[in-house]
């Protein structure tokens, strides 16, 4: 017998339909959000129909990165036969920004089945890219016989343990975490002891006044259980990172746009290039949302990340592929 | 007596032809049926009829496929008897479990 499992309902009030529909609204809807922190307050600023943001101090910034998500190189299906073609329009959309971007980071699941040809085609589009761009790997790249092995030896030098990392960008400190390893049964995604050890020794040397910008492919709290949304031990890692100034956690995974701010951490999902998920718990499974052809690059996009040196905060621009 | 020996002896012949085989689908993220009893001997497949990838891995690894792709499967032959508990590596929430009986 079939048995739909009742979406669990959360009780932190996060997804209360107010702010679900607020939050489906304006992903689905294709305009972007700006965020600017100042003292650790978000202030979001909606973009207008062209693009534009209101305040125009949030954009004079003098170091700026791209986020690019959930490529999915290799999926074939209904709700994208060509992710090909849409990963190479994000590409050209960051080619064509008016300032080259510092460096780019790709939140996982760049192939869908971790298929060596998935692989070469993915690296051959994103060598376009004007910018060196760092990796985490998605579940979707650690389907190989070797579970992860050929992402590893593609991505993985000079890193630890399944491919966890960390450097230094315009007095940025950056941290790849890896949770797409390791799954049990019935629990959410999580990064283990060794990384989580890892990680407070890697905090350890950097002042509470350094920005610092997480970057993992699941989200590092629970957006919704009952989908697997979430990393089970991410508060450990959440914990450490309440003393810094500012923090910033972008993920990928759920292809569309959440954000949460909590404190100096804001938390943000990222659109990917590939096809868009249904919004938590708005149809009975996470699979593949299809949607009209001429439609599609309304769903997937890529998120440019400003930051002013000094005391500033940071600014997420999500934009679509259209 | 003897009439039901041969009976009986008809039924344990037939054991290999109702040893059947049984299909589990893989849709919307479940295992459908999520619980199945079967009898030892019996070869379960699953098919994935998702747009995503799913796998079939005992909590155990007694036993572990790999990356099903859409209409992709695997089968498992059960030959002993016991509660087998198993989950998508790729979507640990997805849960299923085959209890196999003498």
């Amino acid at each position: 017998m079939a048995m739909h499992t009742k979406p669990q309902r959360r009780t932190d009030g996060l997804l209360n339909p107010d702010r679900r529909t607020l939050l489906k609204c304006s992903a689905w809807a294709g305009a972007g959000v700006i965020w600017a922190l100042h003292g650790g307050i978000p202030k979001a600023f909606a973009l207008d129909a062209a693009g534009n943001v209101s305040d125009p101090e949030a954009l004079d910034s003098t170091f700026h990165f791209v986020q690019i998500s959930d490529s999915h190189i290799g999926f074939n299906k209904e709700a994208n036969p060509e992710p090909v073609k849409t990963l190479q329009v994000a590409i050209d959309k960051v080619i064509a920004l008016p300032k080259r971007p510092s460096l780019i980071l790709h939140t996982g699941d760049i192939t869908h089945l971790s298929k060596a040809e998935e692989f070469d085609t993915s690296a051959q589009l994103l060598k376009a890219l004007p910018s060196t761009v760092h990796y985490v790997p998605g579940e979707h790249d650690t389907l190989d016989a070797g579970g992860g092995a050929l992402y590893l030896e593609r991505y993985g030098k000079g890193t630890k343990g399944n491919g966890w990392y960390s450097f230094d960008d315009h007095g940025v400190h950056f941290i790849a975490l890896v949770n797409v390893f390791n799954f049990q049964a019935g629990r959410e995604a999580n990064l283990g002891a060794d990384q989580l050890a890892w990680l407070a020794d890697d905090l350890r040397v950097v002042s509470s006044s350094t920005p610092i910008v997480v970057f993992t492919h699941i989200p590092l709290w629970t957006i919704y259980q009952p989908w697997g949304w979430g990393t089970e031990d991410g508060d450990q890692a959440i914990a450490m990172l309440r003393k810094f100034g500012s923090v910033t956690v972008l993920n990928g995974h759920i292809h569309q746009v959440i954000q949460k701010v909590e404190g100096n951490i804001t938390f943000h999902t990222a659109r990917g290039t590939a096809y868009p998920q249904p919004a938590p718990g708005a149809a009975p499974s996470p699979g593949p949302m299809t949607v009209a052809a001429d439609q599609l690059r309304n769903y997937l996009g890529v998120t440019e990340v400003r930051a002013t040196q000094g005391d500033h905060p940071l600014a997420l621009i999500d934009s679509t592929l259209v | 007596m003897k009439t039901r020996l041969l009976a009986l002896l008809c039924l344990m012949l037939s054991m290999p032809v109702w040893a059947q085989e049984v299909k589990i689908d893989i849709k919307q993220f479940m295992f459908d049926p999520k619980d199945l009893t079967v009898a030892v001997g019996t070869k379960v497949t699953w098919v994935n009829d998702d747009q995503v990838p799913h796998t079939v891995a005992e909590t155990h690894k007694v036993f572990r496929s790999g990356a099903l792709d859409t209409d992709d499967s695997f089968s498992w032959v059960f030959d002993t008897p016991g509660e087998f508990e198993y989950f998508c590596a790729l979507h640990p929430q997805m849960i299923g479990r085959i209890i196999v009986t003498q």
